[in-house]
């Protein structure tokens, strides 16, 4: 199978591609372990020290 | 620090390290309010010269169809501009705890270039020159010169970010950085043309036809998305939380809210052009995208309004406070409105009716401005180093002006707005058209005055603002004799 023949399959499928994507973000940002480090990051403009 | 710097000679760092360049952050301030009136005049102007005609003096260059665009780009790109460039100069160095990226002379290059395209842009209006695409009317001159300034704007944004103490970008800076990128490859792409001739302003399109139209609204729809969303929701996701002294509501619910309006803001565009030449299948493509977009948005709205929860009493105690937090109800409701508007349907009724003006106007008085006007509340104290406000009864007083203001705006629209369309096709018996056009423009004629009636006050309101924010950065209190006028040493 040449590449040009994938090609137009790939393209057709790019909705597959960012759907799985943003899961993939979504649970990145959810992640349990996470907690802590968004926590962190919420208080960054109120930790300004100066 | 290995960058440490000497003390600073012009009194704005506050400590060893290089001090956060804040002379730029005023003069951007400064410019956000001046544009802000000349914007407002501007369309309480135009809206008069709808209700009045004769209000065009007779004189081309005082005509609605050259100073409604004036109207627009002072609103969007002079007010809205200089509120995001100068509000994100200010929270990236707080939040990224560094300095501007190339210090004041490229940040001042970025401010006197905005000021020139803004002047640029508004005189060739005047004189006749627009390369007739909605928000995008300046022509090749002006949009090239822009170029310059926003890549310049681009380098210190991203530099800054580069070089950051902070390990983590706080998700303000993911908006604006957004904002930013995106702005910059609409602009590039929408203003694609061949001027006639070197020292003519005339120019043509490289698109045409239903291409150019896509292209258009691909630009003018992400101006909404990129430019009035993204970078003014970074606005409240920085300025909410610092007035509220409370970290956001959810801040997976932030990262959640960006990528998701990242990924599907870009697709809206075609629902500008329903029932026209484009394709029907994109134009259902459009529609779609944009009744998803309910999600990310009203996530963002939840986020910024949850930010309150349990200190709700500071919307009684800070007025401007107020302010951001009904700026995001409405950017609620626009946002709920324009989905509505953006099915094929609803559209059929709503375009090209005053309805379209009320919901743009929903989103920039109610979200834009009134965001903006929270922001500004919060930074004029503490850029000019003051403890406080001049009057808080006076941002009372702007806030209820403001918000009637935009409700006489918004509700005379509506009803203008759903006549005009029902009007327009409302057939007899025999299968004429019922209504001449003219019988449509007499009947909205009331609505007309309710709205510039709206705008006045909308207008008064934010005078009251400038008088305000004037007396605040001298230094002056209400009630107080100026002598005795508080103001802030700067912290340790």
């Amino acid at each position: 199978m040449e590449l040009g023949e994938i090609y137009p399959l790939l393209r057709s499928l790019w909705t597959v591609w960012f759907t799985a994507l943003f899961i993939g973000l979504v649970a990145w940002a959810l992640w349990p372990s996470r907690r802590e480090e968004m926590r962190r990051a919420a208080r960054i403009p109120l930790d300004d020290q100066r | 620090m290995q960058k440490a710097s000497p003390a600073s000679p012009m009194g704005y760092g506050m400590d060893a390290e290089q001090p956060y360049i804040e002379d730029v952050v005023r003069a951007f301030v400064a410019a956000t309010v001046f544009w802000a009136v000349v914007a407002f005049l501007a369309g309480v102007y135009i809206a008069l010269q709808l209700a009045f005609p004769a209000l065009n003096l007779g004189l081309e260059w005082t005509t609605f169809g050259r100073l409604r665009p004036v109207h627009t780009s002072a609103a969007i790109f002079a007010f809205g501009g200089n509120a995001l460039i100068g509000t994100s100069f200010y929270v990236v160095q707080r939040t990224c705890r560094a300095a501007l990226w190339g210090g004041p002379v490229p940040a001042w290059f970025v401010f006197w270039g905005y000021q020139l395209f803004i002047v640029l842009a508004a005189l060739g209006y005047v004189m006749g020159y627009t390369q007739s695409k909605e928000y995008a009317e300046p022509e090749w001159y002006v949009d090239l010169w822009l170029t310059l300034v926003w890549v310049v704007y681009f380098m210190i944004f991203i530099g800054t970010l580069i070089k950051r103490e902070e390990p983590h970008i706080y998700v303000a800076n993911w908006f604006y950085l957004a904002f930013i990128i995106t702005v910059a490859m609409l602009h590039i792409v929408n203003n694609l043309s061949l001027p006639v001739s070197i020292f003519g302003a005339k120019s043509y399109s490289a698109f045409a036809g239903v291409q150019d139209a896509l292209t258009q609204w691909w630009y003018g729809h992400n101006a909404v998305g990129f430019f009035l969303t993204a970078g003014f929701l970074a606005i409240m996701y920085y300025f909410i939380p610092k007035a509220a002294g409370r970290p956001i509501y959810s801040y997976r619910l932030s990262i959640i809210h960006f990528w998701s309006l990242i990924f599907l803001y870009i697709w809206a565009g075609p629902h500008h052009l329903h029932y026209t030449a484009l394709p029907d299948w994109a134009q259902t493509l459009g529609m779609a995208f944009s009744v998803m977009l309910w999600m990310p948005s009203w996530g963002g709205m939840i986020n910024g309004i949850m930010t309150l929860s349990g200190a709700w009493d500071k919307l009684r105690t800070d007025p401007g406070l107020r302010f951001s937090v009904t700026a995001v109800g409405f950017y609620g409701m626009a946002t709920f409105e324009g989905p509505v508007m953006s099915i094929r349907q609803v559209n059929a009724l709503s375009h090209y009716t005053d309805w379209t003006v009320g919901h743009v106007h929903s989103g920039a008085l109610g979200w834009n401005a009134f965001v903006t006007f929270g922001a500004l509340y919060y930074l004029v104290p503490v850029l000019w180093k003051r403890a406080g406000l001049y009057s808080t009864r006076l941002v009372a007083w702007h806030f209820w002006l403001g918000t009637l203001g935009i409700v006489l705006y918004i509700t005379a629209m509506w009803v203008s707005g759903i006549m005009q369309g029902l009007m327009w096709r409302a057939y007899d018996e025999y299968g004429f058209l019922q209504y001449s056009f003219v019988e449509t423009v007499a009947a909205m004629r009331p609505f007309y005055m309710i709205r510039a009636l709206g705008g006045i006050l909308f207008l008064g309101g934010a005078l009251l603002m400038v008088y305000n924010l004037w007396r605040t950065a001298q230094g002056h209190v209400a009630g107080q004799p100026a002598a005795r006028a508080a103001t802030v040493q700067p912290a340790e």
